[in-house]
């Protein structure tokens, strides 16, 4: 092959990585493009502070599937952080796969495994375990199924922070006497706090989207819903239900539920990083 | 404390085999009636009828197959040329904004790319898209019929959308990893940048990107809801990507919570079940390819 053929194939091939750069982001700008312009086209106070009314009705709001999204990922926080984090310490800090905690191992594949699952599977999962002995669909349902996706993520998320930690500031505790429990309080967690914090936002942000699981476990609901042992409504299952209606009004509140949704996401995702960095500097 | 927390920590340890290990038995056990019932011609089954109760899974494992196949193929060039660009070509003040938004395709929920290929991309399709497709393919049996919008080539393009950010991820770390000498090596041979990346740093990276797109396989063959919003709702098997078609996941999904008898729920959590194994085996098989590409990135 002679050098000029050889440049332009160079020149060819080249090129044609930035325009599949350029395929690939298309489609995201489509997206949020359609979602900013119809989202807004519906957005108004009674979206945030009404229910909504029967089907075919207009008017009406999204209030309390916005607080049952904030309910459910309340739950699914206060069940899949702490056990997430807990294990995440297990597998980084007596992790090393000697003898007893060779057990690590196990776990760090169990919570691959747990990742690759299909979330809709997870729904079923939970509806066996939780609705079927309650008898009803329910917001904690729910919320334990919210849970199950988070594990996994929070478990490998706070493990790579905590093997971030550099090993002196171990040693350099143990050598002042610590006991190691001391060492993994006050030195350890504490110098991991903001990237821990980091994981949990994203491991929220990672299911605040979510909406397959929570159709077989929360279900919907039309209501109010402070008790999780009811149905509860939720964001992303009312703009998969609304979608779906052959109502203009209601694929107009979907829209500018989609937007809401979005933007509480894309929010979390960036305070996320921003604690991530400030875990990086110290 | 000292001497317990170790325990309290290897026990909370134990509940993550042990959730994998109940979620499968929990389907295993679930799945008991319809197992009974059908056996292995579940699998192979093509009929699926709540009224008299007779269920076969063949059309949907087909619509997960055939949505998949599609996201794969459109996904995985134009993921590995993006990562490409990113790690070898992009310049610094680029790559960083860049590869943030492609983590943002990975943030956007499954509905509301559901939401966005109802009522953007099938409209498209429908009147701008298929029609040339089915004009121009020289009645090709990929794309013959009428052009719904809706069906599997929808589904799978949106899927493609979907499964991209963890196809360029792996394959960017897996790009990145392949050392510099490598590269200032094939330079020193008179190889031009381009010659460099697909002689030396794509096999280099090779493992690594192939664990990204098997990655990419399992997102696509399990998401549920974009796909039941796209693809039609239908149980077909049908050479045809414009055809309306139905998958495992939003079978579930659609018909769960309205099954009526024992039976039709079995066979759903079959339907889980069968869809599990296949979601299980890729992840498995990505797993490998990733922890092989680690051990070589050691290595060299």
């Amino acid at each position: 092959m002679n050098l000029r053929l050889r440049k332009n194939a160079n020149r060819l091939m080249l090129t044609l990585t930035g325009v599949c750069t350029l395929a690939v982001l298309i489609p995201l700008f489509l997206v949020l493009y359609y979602v900013v312009r119809q989202g807004a086209a519906g957005l108004n106070w009674a979206l945030f502070t009404r229910l909504p009314v029967p089907p075919g009705e207009s008017g009406g709001g999204m209030a309390n599937a916005i607080v049952g999204t904030l309910e459910l990922l309340a739950m699914a926080i206060v069940l899949g952080v702490p056990l997430g984090l807990s294990i995440g310490v297990y597998t980084a800090e007596l992790g090393n796969g000697r003898g007893l905690d060779k057990l690590a191992g196990a776990v760090r594949f169990s919570a691959d495994v747990l990742t690759g699952i299909p979330t809709i599977v997870t729904g079923l999962f939970v509806y066996a375990l939780v609705v079927v002995p309650m008898h009803r669909f329910s917001g904690i349902a729910g919320g334990i199924a919210l849970a199950l996706v988070m594990l996994p993520v929070m478990l490998r998320a706070s493990e790579e922070v905590l093997r971030m930690v550099p090993q002196s500031y171990r040693e350099a505790a143990m050598a002042l006497g610590a006991t190691r429990w001391r060492v993994l309080r006050d030195i350890v967690l504490r110098a991991a706090k903001p990237g821990l914090i980091s994981a949990a936002l994203l491991g929220v942000a990672r299911v605040a989207g979510e909406t397959a699981p929570l159709l077989l476990t929360a279900l919907n609901s039309s209501q109010w819903t402070l008790r999780p042992d009811q149905p509860m409504a939720s964001l992303t299952v009312g703009i998969f239900n609304y979608a779906l209606a052959p109502y203009d009004d209601w694929h107009r509140q979907a829209a500018a539920a989609a937007l809401t949704l979005i933007a509480m996401i894309i929010l979390l995702s960036l305070v996320a990083r921003a604690w991530g960095r400030i875990g990086e500097v110290r | 404390m000292d001497r317990f927390y170790p325990w309290i920590l290897r026990a909370l340890g134990l509940i993550v085999p042990g959730l994998v290990i109940a979620l499968g038995w929990q389907l295993y056990q679930g799945s008991a009636a319809s197992r009974h019932a059908f056996g292995w011609g579940f699998v192979v089954g093509s009929s699926w009828d709540p009224v008299f109760n007779h269920f076969g899974a063949l059309p949907f494992i087909f619509g997960t197959l055939v949505t998949t196949a599609v996201a794969i193929v459109l996904a995985a060039p134009l993921g590995i040329g993006a990562a490409i660009f990113l790690a070898e070509l992009a310049p610094n003040w680029l790559r960083g904004p860049v590869g943030y938004l492609v983590e943002l395709l990975a943030a956007v929920p499954s509905v509301v790319y559901g939401l966005w290929g109802l009522f953007a991309l099938v409209p498209w399709m429908r009147t701008i898209l298929e029609p040339w497709l089915i004009a121009h393919s020289d009645n090709l049996a990929l794309f013959r019929g009428a052009p719904y919008g809706l069906g599997f080539l929808a589904a799978g393009l949106v899927l493609a959308i979907m499964v991209i950010p963890f196809v360029v991820g792996l394959a960017r770390e897996a790009i990145a990893s392949v050392p510099r000498v490598h590269r200032e090596a094939a330079y020193a041979l008179g190889a031009t940048k381009w010659e460099a990346i697909w002689q030396v740093v794509l096999p280099g990276a090779r493992s690594g990107i192939a664990g990204g797109v098997m990655l990419g396989i399992g997102r696509a063959l399990g998401e549920t809801i974009a796909v039941t919003m796209l693809i039609g709702n239908t149980p077909t098997v049908s050479a045809s990507l414009l055809a309306p078609g139905y998958t495992l996941a939003s079978v579930i999904a659609n018909e769960f919570t309205e099954a009526t008898t024992a039976i039709y729920t079995s066979a759903l959590v079959e339907i889980g079940l069968v869809l599990f194994a296949i979601t299980l085996v890729v992840n498995l098989i990505a797993r490998l390819m990733v922890a092989r590409f680690a051990g070589a990135g050691a290595a060299a």
